[in-house]
């Protein structure tokens, strides 16, 4: 057991803290969301140069070989600056389908374009219907002459407005429900029959509704196996999940130091607030949910490489169970804290709130995580 | 950065728990599975086979009968311990005042105790609190006198646990009474069959004995029993408070509260349904195992930190170890509370069932259920009350 980054991590995340420190201020971020797709291309150029972009990815494909470590010290700190650009999207949901379901030609395609910053993806998992169950796929895809036509309707598809391409899932056999007969299809922005609704969510990023009306694809859209995508879909979305923990730690992170300063800067009754042994204590709470966090943090990063689905589920849930009431409770005593001030937009504190409020409910909430580790008989098991 | 255990550390831990599962007598698992607490025979019977082994002290010193293990090997060996279950070694000889009296002790002083630490001839007490001085330890008022190669020590500790074994007792008196508070205290190890000593029981809530208050009224103690300089006491008391935190967090003990819960859940019907079968009971007992899990990997990081920090100087996840491990400690108990339902009511002391020829009424597992739920509300107040700690925190990471 070593708790210890390596050189390169530890290069890694000196770099990566500095651009955010550099680079993502409150005002610059403001700034980035007026542009267009709503976050900045220079920051993505950046994050290519840096070799971010291609971080997850084999060296053979043209990445740089990093693990869930390395993509948790990214999110880490992009959660403390709140990052607005489509990394999550491009690098870790499309990215990871790529990479545990595309074969070397796909790969070679794209994952040099991706690297470097010319191509960003998104990864249409879920539907109007089907809140957090992956498997629950409407959106049908039926072979026809070439490759594939498909028709259906994703929804919440994170910075789907902006990317060139989206991975969908698709149905290519089988019921809404049934856990068989899912592909997953890439479908670029501009293919005929794809409509996409862009919008701006509760934190400040964008996500997209899309309509697949007789979409046609050539067979090289179709990403690996036509009826048994879902393990990859699954996969995907608890190396998601990790990467989301990793990230609502960094932003954990600076939501405390904020309400610390305000603690200790703030006066009342001719003193500091932080003098108040009732708000010192929750203070101390708020400092025991970012510790806590960042543990489960740790552990899902540990473990969302896992081989065992299930003992990588089991992790990852609980992580994201953690991180969920850590956020609620982290993200109230925050505002709270506050005071007035922390209810307006012109202050920092609200849009990390916001922020960690959402975190929760992508990709499954703290119940959803908490129904999905109960069905696997928890953490704790009959010892061997 | 790997966080999975090596080779190396899984190896050892299959022989601990190969070891704990032959070593120790079927009877004193039982009665640590059924939630009562070993007795004073099982704890020494237990010591001497783990000092067989080489391994009752496994952190202390080499030289001392320590074992040289890792950190990490020690956590391993403690969780074994605790998930079997076995009786954790007695803390007040092996995690408190043995190293205090490696570090600060005299020559005589190691050589005289330490040894009967290790196989437990001599069972400790821990002397520190007094009627008047709780979270607030430094203002206790037990004095010492200097009387040629003697003190004499008069005052009052309260809630000495299990003093009624103890053949000695480590205590915090004031020997410098115009010092300011934590100056004027000295350290004492005192024979509790000296003349002036008395002990009196403390019942708790769940009705059991396990604490008591020590009276001492002229009491000698010669000088070569002070550790360490006069009036710098408070030193070595806080050097003892913090090994405490490493241990403190109990993981493997709650593990194993778990593992009991889910298998007297799945004996439970409750409408029909195994208790262990519906999902919001599931879901309560895997949101426990989530803060569980979350305070191992805590315990882990401070564990791995501590190589590398400077002596005395804390790591601020430590803190947080105390506060978690006994909201967990007590979230179980609630949780078997909740199992076993209305045959918790039944009052069983375990002595009454122990001396009669008559069933027990409800299920044989039950009676301990309730008093072991009220007895562990103990866990947020010893040891520095959790609103201490907060205070703690605040103060010293927070810098409030």
């Amino acid at each position: 057991m070593d708790f210890d980054p390596s050189d390169e991590q530890r290069l890694l995340k000196e770099s990566v803290d500095r651009l955010v420190a550099d680079h993502y201020g409150f005002d610059d971020r403001r700034r980035y969301q007026a542009g267009p797709g709503g976050f900045s291309e220079a920051m993505w150029a950046r994050y290519a140069e840096l070799g971010l972009l291609g971080l997850p990815f084999a060296e053979a494909d043209g990445g740089f070989g990093g693990g869930p470590v390395e993509t948790a010290i990214v999110m880490e700190a992009f959660g403390r600056g709140l990052v607005l650009e489509p990394y999550l999207a491009t690098v870790v949901l499309a990215g990871g389908l790529l990479r545990h379901a595309a074969d070397a030609g796909q790969k070679a395609g794209l994952v040099p374009e991706i690297a470097a910053g010319r191509l960003r993806l998104a990864f249409g998992y879920a539907e109007p219907q089907s809140r957090y169950d992956l498997f629950d796929v409407e959106t049908r895809a039926e072979r026809v002459e070439g490759g594939w036509r498909i028709s259906g309707r994703k929804g919440l598809v994170l910075h789907g407005d902006s990317a060139d391409a989206v991975i969908v899932t698709a149905r290519t056999a089988g019921d809404r429900r049934d856990r068989a007969g899912i592909g997953l299809f890439l479908v670029r922005a501009d293919a005929p029959g794809l409509t996409r609704q862009g919008y701006p969510t509760q934190d400040g990023l964008r996500a997209a509704e899309l309509v697949l009306d007789g979409v046609r694809v050539g067979g090289e859209a179709l990403i690996g196996d036509p009826g048994g995508a879902l393990p990859v879909v699954e996969r995907v979305a608890d190396e998601a999940v990790a990467a989301l923990c990793a990230e609502a730690v960094g932003c954990f992170d600076e939501m405390n130091a904020i309400t610390l300063d305000y603690l200790k800067t703030r006066q009342q009754f001719g003193t500091t607030i932080g003098s108040f042994q009732v708000l010192q204590h929750r203070a101390v709470d708020m400092f025991v949910e970012l510790e806590q966090s960042r543990s489960m943090a740790l552990y899902a990063g540990m473990m969302a490489d896992d081989e065992d689905p299930q003992e990588r589920a089991r992790a990852v849930s609980a992580a994201k169970v953690q991180i969920g009431k850590s956020a609620r409770a982290i993200g109230r005593e925050a505002i709270q804290l506050h005071g007035g001030v922390g209810m307006t937009m012109e202050h920092r504190i609200g849009h990390y709130f916001k922020r960690v409020t959402m975190l929760d409910l992508l990709l499954g909430d703290v119940g959803h995580h908490l129904a999905r580790l109960a069905a696997l008989d928890g953490l704790v098991r009959e010892q061997a | 950065m790997d966080l999975r255990f090596t080779d190396d550390e899984l190896a050892f831990r299959d022989e601990v728990r190969a070891f704990c599962r032959t070593a120790l007598p079927a009877g004193i698992r039982d009665k640590l599975v059924a939630g009562g607490s070993p007795s004073k025979d099982d704890m020494v019977r237990w010591t001497r086979i783990l000092a067989d082994r080489g391994w009752a002290v496994p952190h202390w010193p080499v030289e001392h009968g320590g074992t040289g293990w890792s950190p990490i090997k020690q956590y391993i060996f403690t969780e074994e311990l605790a998930q079997t279950p076995a009786p954790a070694p007695l803390a007040f000889g092996v995690n408190m005042v043995g190293p205090v009296i490696y570090t600060f002790g005299s020559e005589a002083q190691k050589r005289r105790f330490l040894p009967r630490i290790v196989r437990l001839d001599d069972w400790w007490c821990q002397g520190f609190s007094e009627p008047g001085a709780g979270s607030d330890l430094a203002s206790l008022r037990t004095r010492a006198v200097r009387d040629g190669e003697f003190y004499v020590v008069n005052g009052q500790k309260t809630w000495t646990t299990l003093a009624q074994h103890a053949d000695w007792i480590f205590c915090l008196v004031r020997t410098d009474p115009a010092a300011k508070k934590q100056a004027g205290i000295s350290f004492l190890l005192i024979d509790m069959r000296s003349p002036g000593i008395t002990v009196r029981p403390i019942q708790t809530i769940d009705g059991g004995h396990e604490v008591n208050e020590v009276f001492l009224d002229e009491v000698r103690v010669p000088v070569e029993n002070r550790v360490g300089e006069e009036n710098r006491g408070w030193d070595y008391a806080k050097f003892l408070l913090g090994n405490e935190r490493v241990t403190i967090a109990r993981v493997g003990v709650s593990k194993e509260r778990i593992r009991r819960i889910k298998a007297l859940a799945a004996q439970q019907s409750v409408g029909g349904v195994r208790l262990l079968d519906r999902q919001d009971f599931r879901e309560k007992l895997a949101a426990v195992e989530v803060e569980l899990k979350a305070l191992e990997m805590t315990q882990l990081r401070v564990l791995a930190n501590e190589a590398k920090r400077e002596t005395g100087k804390q790591d601020p996840a430590s803190s947080i170890l105390k506060i978690k491990g006994s909201e967990i400690q007590q979230a179980t108990s609630e949780l078997l509370l909740e199992v076993v339902g209305p045959y918790a009511l039944p009052y069983q002391p375990r002595e009454e069932l122990d001396g009669r020829n008559e069933p027990p009424i409800g299920p044989d597992w039950a009676s301990t259920i309730a008093p072991s739920y009220f007895n562990l509300r103990k866990v947020s107040i010893y040891g520095g009350s959790n609103e201490i700690q907060r205070s703690i925190i605040a103060k010293a990471i927070l810098g409030l």
